[in-house]
């Protein structure tokens, strides 16, 4: 058996028990590896539950900085004896299993072709600790101090970020800090170290950032001018009205009066979370939820409203595995269809696709300040993978001579000189209409809010001229949309190609990886990453430009092929499935896997090609 | 009422108010309500309360749900922006509307399908947060748009007028309102305007979530014998437990009363709501006397109406978030975005 000998370029997965505090350790590990220069991107993998069901965290560590998900794993540290075997098995040939040995395992529990590093861990720990609330959190720092020797990473490098993180609680850290050393004098003392895997100091961070989706969306609303946020609790969307309340709480507390420039509600139900929205958004503030799929099915009424009655509304779906309460804590993009055409009726909304957490920052603003311009509700469409892992990603910038653009609302200045309000009628020709705020002008600018049909002035209709006169100026205002949501970004091959590939979301970092992957295998595909729907022209002349293109998602029905064929008129044979939806985040192995057996059928002589345009199943 | 159009010239001996308004200027479009419906009384009886309190129309934001009484705030306060929501959904959006702007009066007017039926959540909660707002429920019983069948606060073994007999409780709103924490609770009744526009006047001017009751008769389903909701049920059987008059300020009482029949209640704003006692034994500042005195009396079958209950000093849900003083849809960028130095350590923050 020959280990696996891998520098800066490996998975590590950690099985854990969930309330036992390894999170935090979890977490060190990674940042740890980070300020050793090594890009690393961790993912939560965990149960809908609190406490003592297994839950695990994979670190993929790559000087490339390649942020997928890889799949297959190199060094398990198993510290859930209910996943045991799981685990085991799940290990690469040549791997390493790192398990606490205080108690013997019979030989039949290991693996012959696997590395065993045996660690006492329970036993160093309840030697250096009485207490057992420091002995179940201290145990998860020795690991750690253990594979920070086994790894070759620094001492000095978690030192650093003990120190930052008790800054101020100085009594917490000596413990701390010999907890790992008690780790890694353990394995300096008794084995051999480091192994074939290990950690190198590089200089591939930079300037990156590491944060999660969620965080970034708070944010993003604090910079965008959010000022009412209201919300229901739903994983995997939760952290981002926390998030919003904690950067609240550092940056709109007036700093004379006290008070908060702010207002968020926990509402009762993600009916009363968007109620809220749609009022204060009604009244001028800029206003939005954050939710999953199951909560867009609830809302879709008052997002029908806010589509006809033209209220500016913000929408975070941090999207989940469907259908109905489906798989609470896996990722998919699947609520696609639900959200573009949300509501009955002829409804079309604006989607962005945010790729990583910087963009998470950005498209958030850019929601608040696209839902004042279009007057109308915008989703920014996010999932678990992006939202609850923390990723490598550029720094957050913000331009300061930027303003809100807060659309078109007419003053009372404008209506006192005597300016033709009609609140729905299309004046410059855009399909935007100009809208006032309530209590704007004594006598003037006042109308009735519904979402019935009514004429270009606000007043009650059904005539059908004047429906249809309303229903063609939303499709105007939609196409506008088209012009100003964040455009597809290029990637072209180099050198020419018939094939191009259509992606979005959280596929992104697996889909460039395979996209080297392919090139360097001398297959070339042209690249078109959406931001945003509904589509520009550049979307349909992409297509147009290739005889075939995928369409990579993760989801069972291919919605996003749907939404291309149904909103740009295309032939769906044009358009080739690849889809991932079995809940775990998409890897370039399966998207290099899926596009080589349409373009390189040959060298696959056994595994007949699919036919093209059928799905490709999900890998098991 | 605007049930007959009338001409916009105005009478010049129309009597303008403190603002400088009429009468006339509260009025909205023409009702498309059935002729003697309840609710066109309840929409004077608003047109009257906000001229009487010199308030601003354009001051005014009035929201509602779905149902006829949804309709009315397009017939009253033409100058004032209006909401027609979603069924059931008004006290969620109005939540929304004054955290945007707490400089606005709103006002919320609903129905009971609308509030006891679909709408029961948002109804208890918005009490329970305690949004400034009056909250009026024009409650017939039944829904009229789809032709009268029962709504949830028809009472048990009333009579529908295809003669079904309902079977199920009533849901009491004043009770649940009370007991979630509404801090203004009243009911009255459409055909007794003199009762009525003094608790709309309160209710408006009032701190906290002040919500009203108003039995309001559906002359085309639900005003035949049998019904517990008809104009002459409810005149036989109103039991009122007190009459307010709603004073602006203290200096300008001028009304003698004898002594003993009077509280008189200071709100938190100066307005003073003096309560002339119709029964002796009726606190009108005690919940949870208020509570069971209801209780009883409903029981008996009577209607007890009049204000039930009052917490003058009521603070609302922007107290309890400590939001700023300032309308929150006014603020530019400099109150709300940090700018890119505070972003630079934010990243640092983040590595």
């Amino acid at each position: 058996m020959k280990p696996i000998a891998a520098v800066n370029d490996f998975v590590i997965k950690f099985a854990n028990v969930n309330g036992s505090g390894s999170a935090s350790a979890n977490e060190l590990f990674a940042k740890a590896i980070l300020r050793m220069g090594v890009p690393v991107s961790p993912r939560n993998i965990f149960p809908s539950n609190i406490q003592g069901m297994p839950t695990w965290y994979e670190a993929r560590v790559c000087e490339s900085g390649y942020a997928g998900r890889r799949g297959g794993v190199d060094m398990m540290v198993a510290m859930n004896p209910q996943t045991w075997d799981a685990d085991v098995a799940e290990i690469e040939p040549g791997g390493y299993l790192f398990y606490d040995s205080t108690r013997p395992l019979p030989a039949s529990k290991f693996r012959s072709d696997v590395n065993v590093i045996a660690v006492p861990l329970t036993a160093i720990t309840n030697a250096g600790y009485t207490d057992p609330r420091q002995r179940q959190l201290f145990k998860n720092i020795i690991y750690v101090g253990a594979l920070s020797v086994l790894l070759d990473v620094d001492a000095d490098v978690f030192e650093a970020l003990f120190a930052e993180q008790y800054k101020g609680k100085e009594r917490l850290l000596e413990p701390n800090i010999r907890a790992l050393h008690l780790g890694r004098d353990y394995v300096k003392n008794n084995l051999t170290a480091p192994l074939g895997i290990r950690v190198k100091r590089s200089d591939q961070v930079g300037e990156q950032i590491f944060v999660d989706g969620n965080s970034a969306i708070g944010l993003g609303m604090v910079y965008g001018g959010a000022t009412v946020a209201a919300w229901y609790p739903i994983t995997p969307s939760t952290s981002v009205p926390e998030a919003f309340q904690k950067y609240c709480e550092t940056f709109r507390v007036d700093p004379v009066s006290g008070q908060n420039n702010f207002a968020i509600v926990q509402a009762e139900d993600e009916l009363a979370s968007i109620g809220m929205v749609v009022g204060a958004g009604w009244n001028g503030a800029r206003a939005f939820t954050a939710t999953s799929g199951p909560g867009i099915s609830l809302m879709t009424e008052f997002i029908g409203l806010a589509y006809f009655a033209e209220i500016p509304i913000t929408i975070v779906n941090v999207q989940r595995g469907g259908p109905s309460t489906g798989m609470p804590t896996r990722t998919q993009q699947a609520d696609l269809i639900a959200c573009a055409y949300a509501s009955h009726g002829d409804t079309k909304h604006v989607l962005l696709f945010p790729q990583d957490p910087h963009e998470c920052f950005e498209h958030a603003a850019a929601a608040l300040d696209l839902a004042d311009r279009l007057q109308a509700p915008i989703f920014v469409m996010t999932d678990l993978d992006i939202g609850m892992n923390q990723r490598l990603c550029q720094p957050f910038t913000w331009d300061d001579s930027r303003d809100l653009d807060r659309g078109k609302v007419m003053t009372a200045e404008e209506l006192e000189a005597g300016a033709d309000f009609g609140r729905y009628k299309d004046v410059d020709g855009d399909g935007i209409p100009w809208r006032t705020l309530p209590g704007t002008h004594p006598s003037k600018g006042s109308f009735f809010t519904r979402g019935t049909t009514r004429d270009p002035y606000a007043r009650y209709s059904e005539r059908g001229p004047d429906y249809t006169y309303n229903m063609e100026r939303l499709l105007r205002k939609f196409k506008t949309a088209a012009d100003l949501v964040p455009q597809p970004v290029l990637r072209n091959a180099p050198k020419k190609t018939s094939y191009g590939v259509i992606y979005f979301g959280s596929t992104t970092p697996a889909m460039h990886e395979a996209l080297d992957v392919l090139e360097a295998d001398g297959v070339h595909i042209d690249a078109l990453r959406l931001c945003a729907f509904p589509f520009p022209d550049s979307v349909k002349q992409f297509i147009a430009a290739h005889e075939k293109v995928f369409v990579v998602e993760q989801n069972r029905d291919a919605q996003m092929r749907s939404m291309l064929v149904n909103e740009l008129d295309l032939n769906p044979a044009q358009l080739i499935r690849v889809l991932h939806y079995d809940g775990t985040p998409i890897t370039a192995r399966f998207i290099t896997r899926a596009i080589r057996e349409i373009v390189q059928p040959a060298v696959l002589p056994l595994t007949p090609p699919l036919p093209v345009n059928q799905p490709i199943k999900v890998a098991a | 009422m605007t049930y007959i159009s009338k001409p916009r010239l105005h009478h010049p001996t129309l009597t303008a108010n403190k603002v400088g308004y009429t009468r006339r200027d509260y009025e909205g479009r023409i009702s498309t309500l059935c002729a003697g419906c309840g609710h066109d009384s309840i929409s004077a009886a608003i047109i009257q309360a906000c001229w009487e309190l010199d308030i601003e129309p354009h001051r005014v934001a009035k929201l509602s749900g779905i149902g006829c009484s949804s309709k009315t705030p397009d017939y009253f306060l033409g100058a004032s922006h209006g909401f027609n929501t979603v069924h059931g959904r008004m006290p969620s959006a109005l939540t929304g509307a004054n955290l945007a702007n707490r400089d606005l009066l709103y006002l919320g007017v609903s129905g009971d399908g609308d509030s006891a039926s679909i709408g029961l959540g948002q109804f208890a909660n918005a009490m329970r947060r305690g949004v400034r707002m009056a909250y009026i429920v024009e409650n017939n019983g039944v829904y009229g748009l789809t032709k009268g069948q029962f709504s949830a606060t028809a009472d048990r073994g009333s009579k529908s007028k295809k003669g079904v007999i309902n079977s199920d409780s009533p849901i009491d709103l004043v009770g649940i309102a009370l007991q979630l924490g509404a801090t203004y609770v009243a009911r009255s009744f459409s055909g007794d305007k003199e009762q009525l526009v003094p608790l709309i006047k309160g209710a408006m001017e009032h701190g906290g979530a002040a919500f009203i009751d108003i039995i309001s008769p559906c002359v085309t389903f639900n005003n035949h014998a049998g019904s517990t909701k008809s104009y002459d049920y409810v005149r036989e059987h109103n039991e009122a437990v007190n009459r307010i008059d709603f004073i602006a300020s203290r200096n300008e009482i001028t009304t003698m009363y004898a002594p003993g029949e009077l509280v008189d209640v200071q709100q938190h704003d100066g307005s003073m709501l003096r309560l002339r006692k119709l029964r002796a034994d009726y606190d009108a500042t005690d919940r949870y006397s208020a509570m069971s005195y209801m209780q009883a009396h409903q029981a008996r079958g009577e209607i007890v109406t009049g204000l039930l209950y009052v917490d003058p000093l009521a603070t609302d849900l922007h107290t309890s978030l400590n939001t700023s003083a300032h309308a929150l849809n006014a603020m530019g960028v400099a109150q709300l975005c940090p700018g890119s130095s505070a972003l630079e350590k934010v990243n640092a923050s983040l590595r």
